[in-house]
């Protein structure tokens, strides 16, 4: 009985289709915009970082580090990266401007050389801190630096998911698409699949321990990065949390770097 | 008697009965031929137990795998720096991203030049859009590149006339097909260049093209040697029988024991590698041995007159034992490869004895079967000639003092040539020259970069030690030293990348080009660069995720298995005296594999070749029903095998893989010569009563010709592997062609004055009492 409601659902749905008229383009960026909206309003908050990197060998080793970010309206958002561990880079910031459009813009503070130095690389794709997370995975996710195209609706851990993929469009991205998962009900992102520039898998990432904040942005506790074809992994852990910190725009330009610790 | 005569006569009631059956059995067990896949990886060659290789997959798993496919390209005017050349290594450098399972591009084009500009590090490719650039700009570039110790003599050679694009590639390993895909959209890709750029010549190499060698080269020895082999066997067999019948069935029975040999192999699983895929080849050339003992003797028979069914059991009555045993010792001797540590060795080993062993039974079932059915037509001339052998015997017996004295020094002076033999061989050289590979690489190595490498990883012995400026400093050092040694090329160390940096961060101040002093500067420096890395050119394949140790890789020229044993275990002693203790640690990489193999190889084998020697004297002992002769059978069956390496010692010296299992191979085979010489001396003594002289002529009557024969056709068989590609095969088939001469030489000229010496005094002594006896009842 069920199967063929199912079938008289999915025969109407099929008819019904046409005269929507929405590609899978349109719908893929629609549910882009709407992740996107959904995680607008934050203004600003911090929280601590753990990353946790293992190679195929069996070794591990633990960074710490420490973010703030600023929302900013009509651009890209900013974001203060404080590392504290390893203690060789003790008090060495990231400070990040993320463009919707064009390359992002960032400073490396280093205390031991007491400069700041503007990391002028056109082609930041590389691995973040030796981990198999790239700068671009851990950056702001911008609705603009995509194009989108909706594949499928899927069930992933009795969830029901859009599955969309999108494509860089930054040029010197280390990938030819990437395949998310995204929740219903919420919009947030519980796994990517990562396709290098031979459209091979490249990497996976989940997300894991999604909490709700001010009852309204839902951020995960632990990202897994797994890298396929190298057999390396790292697990990035975020923790405390804290919003409406009041961060002003002047905390987020270079000076502000050396008082960042 | 009844139970010799009563195999015969079996055989013979049940022919139709047993073609048909080994047909069916032929056909079955040929069937698993289809699951036998060629391998195309030179770790085959390794067992998961080999230290050498566990190192060198440890160092891969710390870091990255590095697998590679190197595309060099020669400009035909020398230039490398000229527009139409450096854009066409931008082009393959964005294509070879397509590469299936890279994970790595590096060209003299991606590689990421790093300057100060004001207070700002700027990262770039050192060269974008070449085809544009002003001959300012092909000057600034060149002069960058050639100064820049990560590229000289790796991707750019001091005459700016070679450059290449190295491709890192990291196999899944979870198909048989990875590297010839890899090899042939390389092929392809290269395919595609060449017409665009008439001008400039492109050489494929690296490990991809040396594995993808594995699997053609095993390819080729059984396209090419196989139908050789049966060419040669068929010209061979028509000569000596004379028989198209006979000629016919002997091919069937040999080619019935290689399926079935090799379908085994397929239902066990076997990989076939260049060394296995000569199986074949060597079980054609022992089958036919079985079945021309039996043939000759039925023809000879018959020629006396006697009807083809009674020709028939008297043959396989004379035949079985002495087949049944020549089989058995040779698949002794080639089990014993089992012993071997390269897995191979061991393949081959199981191949032949299965062949071997299939060989022995059809020859005594199958083989009369056939001769029961089909019709012979022998034409009987009653008289027996005086052969060639007759004549012969009678020179070795006039002469046995002389030969006996004679022999000794010679085989003693061979003999002591064996110090002389020394393992050594060139890793590169295992291909010879009709392989595009070898021809490829060897320009690569002629004229840009080596072949070889020996890395290491260097451990700081704390978590984020590799910025302490003394971990750096010796670090540092060691390359130094080690770019000091002969026949080093390149050397990569993270220490280069460091002074660089830390010139770039005072300005590009040249007086900076030196290693950083402090610990927390040198670690900062690297994570404004790390940061500032495109995809895929990360540093994460030379410093480990604890960032405790470094990656650090010596590329050499083509350098012997003996001279990179002795320049690892001199690194080792520098890194003892000078490095930190940390830093000890033994080089892994495939040369070091191939370099220990040899010799590993031969300490595992020298058991086997123990073993072997005692099976096939135990079975010897009993076959001969005698102590002394068996333990006397042991001289002419060792001596031709200490032969061969003197031999070799002499003209050649240089040996490598293949010298530790030439000895069991070689033995298992040669002893059949003595087997059959023996067996029939001592039936001459024991049922007529002959002297040893008379009992040394039949010999020679009964055997010498078919011993003369069957070597023979091991001489050309063996012969015809060194026609193979593969050097391991090469040697192996000279080495025990050698052998085999020697032993024939041993039996026909040393063992039968052996033997006479030995039985004369006794001989005499006896008969003298005998005649005292007689007179005394008289």
């Amino acid at each position: 009985m069920i199967r063929v409601f199912g079938i008289i659902v999915w025969v109407l749905v099929g008819f019904s289709a046409p005269a929507l008229a929405e590609t899978p383009e349109e719908k893929g960026l629609a549910i882009a915009a709407e992740d996107d909206k959904r995680d607008n309003g934050f203004v600003d908050y911090q929280a601590k970082m753990e990353m946790i990197l293992k190679n195929r060998h069996g070794e591990e080793s633990v960074r710490y580090m420490r973010s703030k970010n600023l929302e900013v309206v009509g651009d890209g958002d900013k974001s203060l990266i404080t590392f504290d561990r390893p203690r060789d880079i003790k008090g060495t910031t990231l400070l990040n401007f993320t463009h919707k459009t064009g390359t992002d813009d960032q400073w490396l503070y280093l205390p031991a050389l007491k400069r700041v130095k503007r990391i002028s690389s056109a082609n930041k794709s590389g691995s973040f801190m030796g981990s198999e997370f790239a700068y671009e995975d851990v950056t702001s996710q911008e609705v603009e630096k995509y194009t989108y195209k909706w594949i499928r609706d899927e069930t992933l851990d009795d969830m029901e998911c859009f599955v969309i993929e999108r494509y860089p469009v930054y040029k010197n991205s280390g990938y030819t698409r990437q395949m998310v998962w995204l929740d219903k009900k919420e919009y947030r992102m519980m796994k990517i699949d990562f396709y290098d520039r031979k459209n091979a898998l490249l990497k996976t990432q989940t997300f894991r321990g999604y909490r709700q904040y001010l009852n309204t942005f839902w951020y995960p506790d632990e990202m897994y990065m797994e890298n396929h074809q190298t057999g390396k992994n790292t697990l990035l852990k975020w923790s405390d949390y804290k919003f409406k910190n009041g961060f002003k725009n002047k905390d987020f330009n270079k000076n502000s770097l050396k008082r960042a610790r | 008697m009844k139970t010799d005569t009563g195999f015969g006569e079996w055989v013979i009631r049940f022919r139709w009965w047993i073609i048909v059956s080994t047909i069916l059995v032929v056909a079955a067990t040929a069937s698993g031929g289809r699951f036998l896949q060629f391998s195309n990886n030179y770790r085959v060659f390794f067992s998961e137990e080999n230290p050498q290789l566990q190192a060198f997959d440890a160092l891969q798993n710390q870091y990255t795998k590095n697998d590679n496919a190197m595309i060099a390209l020669a400009p035909k005017n020398g230039k490398v720096f000229t527009r139409e050349t450096l854009a066409a290594v931008e082009e393959l450098t964005r294509e070879a991203w397509q590469i299936p399972y890279s994970t790595r591009v590096d060209s003299v084009t991606n590689f990421q030049y790093t300057w100060a500009d004001g207070d700002d590090l700027v990262v770039e490719n050192l060269i974008e859009n070449a085809a544009q650039y002003s001959a300012a700009d092909l000057e600034r570039v060149k002069g960058i590149a050639l100064k820049e110790p990560l590229l000289l003599n790796r991707l750019i050679n001091p005459d700016a006339s070679v450059t290449a694009v190295n491709v890192t590639i990291n196999f899944p390993e979870k198909s048989l097909d990875e590297v010839p895909e890899v090899a042939n959209f390389v092929r392809a890709m290269a395919e595609k260049i060449r017409p665009q750029y008439p001008d400039i010549d492109f050489r494929l190499t690296g490990i991809v093209f040396m594995d993808n060698s594995f699997g053609e080269a095993s390819r080729q020895d059984m396209e090419m040697l196989i139908p050789i082999m049966y060419l040669l066997i068929i010209v061979v067999m028509g000569l000596v029988l004379r028989s198209f019948w006979g000629t016919l069935t002997v091919v069937l029975v040999i080619a019935f024991s290689s399926l079935t040999a090799m379908g085994l192999g397929g239902w066990l699983g076997v990989l076939l590698t260049p060394v296995s895929a000569i199986a074949p080849t060597i079980i054609l050339t022992l089958a036919i041995a079985d079945s021309i003992h039996i043939l000759v003797t039925l023809f000879h028979e018959m020629r006396l007159g006697k009807p083809k069914r009674e020709a028939l059991i008297e043959s396989l009555r004379v035949n079985h034992q002495p087949v049944f045993i020549t089989s058995i010792t040779t698949a002794i001797g080639f089990l014993s490869l089992n012993f071997s540590d390269s897995p191979p060795f061991q393949d081959l080993g199981n191949l032949v004895a299965m062949g071997v062993m299939a060989a022995y039974v059809y020859s005594v079932i199958f083989l009369p079967a056939m001769m029961a059915v089909l019709p012979l037509r022998i034409k009987p001339h009653p008289q027996e000639k005086t052969l060639v052998m007759d004549r012969f015997a009678d020179f070795v017996i006039q002469h046995r003092t002389r030969l006996y004295w004679g022999m000794l020094t010679v085989m003693v002076l061979i003999i002591a040539q064996i110090p002389r033999v020394e393992i050594n061989e060139k890793f590169n050289e295992y291909f010879d020259t009709r392989y595009q590979f070898r021809l490829d690489n060897d320009f690569v190595i002629d004229n840009l970069t080596g072949f070889e490498a020996i890395e290491y990883s260097l451990s700081a012995g704390e978590s984020g030690g590799i910025s302490n400026p003394e971990y750096l400093a010796k670090v540092e050092e060691f390359a130094q030293w080690y770019r000091q040694q002969p026949h080093v090329m390149y050397v990569s160390t993270l220490t280069d990348i460091m002074k660089r940096l830390n010139k770039n961060m005072h300005g590009d101040d040249e007086s900076y080009y030196k290693l950083p002093d402090q610990r927390d500067l040198s670690a900062q420096y690297l994570l404004l660069y790390e940061l500032s890395l495109p995809f895929g050119l990360d540093l994460n394949n030379q410093i480990n995720v604890d960032k405790s140790s470094t990656r650090f890789t010596a590329i050499l020229e083509s350098v012997s298995t003996h001279y990179a044993l002795e320049l690892e275990g001199k690194a080792q002693a520098w890194l003892k005296e000078n490095g930190l203790p940390s830093m000890v640690t033994h080089g892994a990489s495939p040369l070091i594999m191939f370099s220990n193999i040899a010799k590993r190889n031969m300490k595992s084998m020298t058991l086997g070749v123990l073993l072997a020697l005692f099976l096939i004297s135990m079975i010897l002992i009993i076959a001969l029903r005698s102590f002394k002769f068996g333990a006397v059978s042991m001289i002419p069956n060792l001596a031709p095998v200490f032969m061969t390496f003197g031999i070799w010692g002499l003209f050649v010296q240089e040996v490598g893989l293949a010298v530790s299992i030439v000895a069991p191979v070689a033995l298992g085979i040669i002893v059949d010569d003595t087997v059959h010489f023996i067996s029939k001396y001592l039936r001459a003594r024991r049922e007529q009563g002959k002297s040893p002289a008379e009992a040394v002529r039949y010999s020679f009557h009964t055997v010498g010709t078919a011993l003369w024969v069957t070597s023979l056709v091991l001489v050309v068989g063996f012969s015809v592997l060194a026609f193979s590609g593969f050097k391991m095969n090469t040697h192996l088939g000279i080495m025990t062609t050698i052998s085999v001469v020697c032993a024939l030489v041993a039996d026909f000229l040393f063992l039968p004055p052996l033997l006479m010496k030995l039985e004369e005094k006794q001989y005499a002594k006896e008969s003298a009492l005998e005649s005292a006896e007689e007179s005394g009842i008289a």
